[in-house]
């Protein structure tokens, strides 16, 4: 059933419910905290990137009887933080180390003043082994690092018969296309502080995405019951996947620094601990063998996904899940293969970043269609249009898409909106005579999967809770947490609608896990669609316990809720009301084959890129930014367009700015000054616009769509760029320099050929 | 070197109206010094090195990433932070407009922002969009992609923050 009923709140730009305390500087980040006799925590960190560990010695002229030191010796339960595979990565380095940065030592002291000058003193001698650091080196398995063959996970995709369509192909296209890492660049640093007593366990507060993925880790490395670790979310600066599983870290290595010294411990990272030591987007290489007809349609898709995971597998395998199921792009084609693979090098663990994957491999499909397009020679968009999946096609996994889709119509807008044709014929007559800027025009059309992959819901199996006060106030309890991207006003609106309250009515708590149900964690596309859902079934309870009582009617008025709120709990206590994830009864998945419901919703875009290429200075500026997308109802604008906005920047800065520089595994400009994001004169104006089509699965007709803007511009971009220049570029970040090498070479390679020397 | 041995300067200053005097190590970053001695926790470390503006203050009437200031340069200076933006618990036109136009999303920026938004609207009341650019490029977020920041700035209208400012105010803008 799509829900189309017409709403109060949802649909109107509510404004951000903890906004005052932002606008303000009264909201409360883990920084802004000091708890009485509290001390400060620092990490001492490995120097190499793999090797075994001779000796630890604190040098001279610090006065090591007033600091706390902690080694993996003093850990009381296990020596491992446990997120996908278990015996991953450790808490602490004991014998050996498999990256840079990877912790050691921990010490704390009251004058965080003094810390800098201890972590310098303490000496490790290593016996260094051999290390790999990229794809290359890890896949040639020459040198293993990581179980039996580098290989931390790999998926195969089938479908159809690939093997047998090259031969009536019109045309076989392959191309190889390379994303690097980069850098979440959340302005808040990482950071926690951790309590600890005998009586009460071990007490966080930090800046977080996951509560209860940090109270899991810790379950573990304490051997506490579960009702002895604490988890509490503290406003957080931002996120965007950063502080999916890198939290659990700090809050061991805080919690065991408070143990040891019987006090609490804050740990907060500066920027260069914060590049240097913690996860990265997941650098990858994608290799794409098609075929297709004479008029541009594909026959047959061979895909191989590579990616760097880092020195332990974390949340690899997931967004290795991810990038795999999202290769095909918004395309159909009956025979598809992707071969997909994780492999292991001696980098810090990449992990989480907006877009978990898939901003990886919708470059590689992306720039591929463009030289299918070519290939065939059509249009860009043509290409596009002649391969879309509609409703009643299937992915690469065999989904059946029952929604109606309409990326044809949605081209058009985009085509439209962007004034692309126009635009493009007038870039094609004035780059002739500009000798300087050349302008051009690309497209991205992609989809994203909104919730976990495949039976991941399942296995959250994610709860959520609602109150009432006597005065009919609504707290909507959920571990889900808010980091900017608006949880806390949607979850409000979305209880607010259900019963009928005015927005004011309804908050959410404080994500702590001694209060909070787990709703999992908060991430992939989740928040709005799978937990907004849970919500608006716990009002729909919360109404319904009142009407049991006789309390309420069928149909009510706020004055008659709140009068039935105050008569509940007189009589009988707390109002509370539960609902727990239920399994769309269609969605079918299976794990062994990988086939099946890969998503309950994916949200579609069409996004366009308006270049101008400066080919004496060799840079490469946006101009102009289109952003169209079908993302179920929307449910506050003006929140959806800022996350939209915000996620096309960062893809911007994916694109053309930010390189993540490596030395034998370290990242060597771990400084803002040297890792550039783009900043208020960089950004290109950016014009954001919805198609609303209700899905059957959210609330109020929602889909996810937080992650979906860092999907397309970064191969709208570059297909921009080959409209401008020519030049096909397959690799990101593409600086100056890299476009400035790729044009001297293709200028050289004219001349010669002009000069009759190539063939 | 341990915290006792340290000498300790006596800085006076103005800050958000009120004269305030800390006894601190005079080299001790104003980032601090307003943090932890005062309090202020609105203003942001992002970066510690003056490249992300989260610890943007106005120190007479200047725009500056309080990071990279050692306390006794604050000296007998008038300051502006973001618990200065409010008065009598009233937002000011900016902290409004930020919040009322999706200008803030985490809001780790955010304090210092507005106060890039503060600073540029002192010095040009009617900024064209290029001079809103500019105005805030010292000063990163993460989250919006500016658009937001961009038109909250746009709709603000500047009025005088304090009104012992006023004159000060008047002066720049002569």
């Amino acid at each position: 059933m799509r829900d189309t009923t017409p709403t109060r709140i949802v649909g109107t730009p509510v404004l951000r419910k903890e906004g005052f305390g932002k606008v303000t500087g009264g909201a409360h980040y883990i920084d802004d905290i000091a708890l009485p006799g509290m001390w400060h925590g620092a990490t001492v960190r490995s120097s190499i990137a793999r090797g075994a560990i001779k000796e630890i010695r604190f040098g001279g002229g610090i006065a090591w009887n007033e600091f706390v030191i902690v080694t993996a010796k003093d850990i009381p339960g296990e020596n491992c933080i446990p997120l996908i595979m278990d015996h991953d990565q450790p808490v602490l380095a004991d014998k050996r180390v498999n990256h840079p940065e990877e912790p050691i030592v921990l010490l704390a002291h009251p004058d965080k003043a003094l810390l800098h000058e201890a972590v310098a003193a303490v000496e490790i001698d290593y016996d260094p082994l051999p290390a790999v650091f990229t794809i290359e080196e890890s896949e040639r398995q020459q040198t293993i690092v990581w179980g039996e063959n580098n290989c931390i996970k790999h998926y195969l995709v089938e479908k159809g018969e690939v093997d047998s369509a090259w031969q009536s192909a019109a045309h076989i296209v392959t191309g190889e296309y390379r994303t690097g890492a980069q850098e979440q660049l959340y302005i808040e640093n990482n950071g926690v502080i951790a309590e600890w007593s005998e009586a009460d366990g071990v007490t966080i507060r930090g800046s977080m995405q996951c509560p209860y993925y940090v109270h899991k880790a810790l379950l573990r490395v304490f051997d506490l019951p579960s009702e002895k670790v604490r988890v509490i979310q503290m406003e957080t600066g931002g996120a965007f996947g950063g502080k999916e599983d890198y939290p659990s870290l700090i809050a061991a290595h805080a919690g065991l620094l408070a143990r040891k010294a019987g006090r609490p411990v804050k740990i907060i990272y500066d920027r260069e601990e914060d590049l240097a030591a913690t996860t990265k987007r997941h650098p990858s290489r994608t290799r794409y063998r098609t075929a297709v007809d004479k008029d541009g349609r594909l026959l047959a898709m061979d895909i191989q996904v590579d990616l760097d995971g880092g020195a332990y597998a974390t949340v690899t395998p997931t967004v290795l899940s991810r990038a795999t199921i999202h290769a095909c792009g918004p395309y159909f084609c009956e025979n598809i293969r992707v071969r997909s693979h994780a492999w292991a090098t001696n980098l810090p663990p990449h992990g989480a970043f907006r877009g978990f994957g898939s901003p990886q491999t919708i470059f590689g499909i992306e720039r591929h269609m463009d030289q299918i397009a070519k290939a065939v020679g059509i249009t860009p968009e043509e290409a596009r249009r002649r391969n879309f999946l509609a409703q009643g096609k299937t992915t690469a996994t065999g989904q059946l898409i029952r929604d109606p889709i309409n990326l044809p119509g949605m081209l058009d807008r985009a085509l439209r909106i962007s004034d692309y044709n126009a635009k493009q014929a007038r870039f094609a007559r004035e780059n002739v005579e500009s000798s300087g800027i050349k302008c051009g025009i690309g497209i991205a059309s992609f989809m994203h999967g909104a919730g976990f992959t495949g039976s991941g819901e399942r296995y959250l199996n994610s709860l959520v809770a609602l109150e009432a006060d006597a005065k009919g106030r609504v707290t909507v309890l959920v571990s889900s947490t808010e980091f900017g991207q608006g949880t806390n006003t949607i979850l409000s609106q979305i209880a607010a609608e259900a019963l009928g309250l005015p927005i004011e009515d309804v908050s959410t708590a404080q994500p702590d896990t001694s209060r909070v149900p787990n709703s999992g964690p908060t991430v992939a596309s989740r928040t709005t669609m799978i937990v907004g859902r849970l919500v608006c079934d716990a009002a729909i309870a919360l109404a319904a316990i009142l009407r049991e009582k006789k309390l309420l009617g069928e149909n009510f008025a706020v004055t008659e809720f709140r009068a039935a709120c105050a008569a509940y709990t007189n009589q009988f206590g707390a109002l509370r009301a539960e609902a727990s994830y239920q399994a769309p009864k269609d969605i079918f998945w299976d794990d062994a084959a990988y086939k099946g419901e890969a998503y309950p919703a994916f949200a579609w875009a069409v996004y366009v890129a308006e270049v101008a290429v400066d080919t004496r200075t060799y840079m490469a500026e946006v101009v102009n930014f289109y952003a169209l997308q079908e993302v179920g109802r929307v449910m506050n604008p003006m929140l959806a367009t800022g996350q939209i906005e915000g996620g096309v920047a960062q893809g911007v800065g994916y694109a053309l700015y930010e390189k993540v520089v490596w030395k034998d595994g370290r990242m060597s400009n771990n400084q803002m000054t040297n890792y550039i994001m783009p900043t208020a004169v960089d950004v290109p104006n950016i014009e954001v616009y919805f198609e609303e089509m209700p899905c059957e699965h959210g609330p109020y007709g929602a889909k996810g769509l937080g992650e979906l803007p860092h999907d397309g511009p970064a191969p709208a971009i570059l297909n921009a760029i080959q409209n401008a220049t020519g030049v096909s570029f397959t690799s990101i970040p593409l600086l100056p320099e890299d476009i400035f090498l790729r044009m001297a070479e293709t200028t050289e390679l004219a001349a010669l050929e002009a000069a009759g020397s190539v063939k | 070197m341990n915290a006792a041995k340290r000498q300790l300067a006596e800085i006076r200053f103005n800050v958000n109206g009120v004269e305030r005097c800390v006894s601190v190590p005079p080299m001790k970053r104003l980032l601090d010094v307003l943090r932890e001695d005062l309090e202020l926790t609105g203003v942001k470390e992002g970066c510690g090195e003056g490249e992300c503006g989260s610890c943007s203050v106005l120190i007479d009437g200047v725009l500056v990433n309080s990071c990279l200031v050692p306390a006794l340069q604050a000296d007998g200076c008038k300051i502006i932070t973001v618990e200065g933006l409010a008065a009598n618990g009233a937002l000011g036109d900016i902290q409004q407009k930020f919040l009322e136009l999706g200008g803030t999303q985490c809001g780790i920026c955010t304090p210092g922002m507005m106060l890039a938004a503060e600073s540029l609207l002192r010095k040009n009341p009617r900024p064209d969009l290029d001079a809103i650019r500019e105005g805030l490029a010292g000063n990163l977020c993460r989250c919006t992609g500016y658009m937001r920041i961009i038109d909250a700035v746009r709709h603000s209208m500047q009025k005088p923050i304090l009104a012992e400012e006023k004159t000060e105010l008047e002066a720049v803008r002569r």
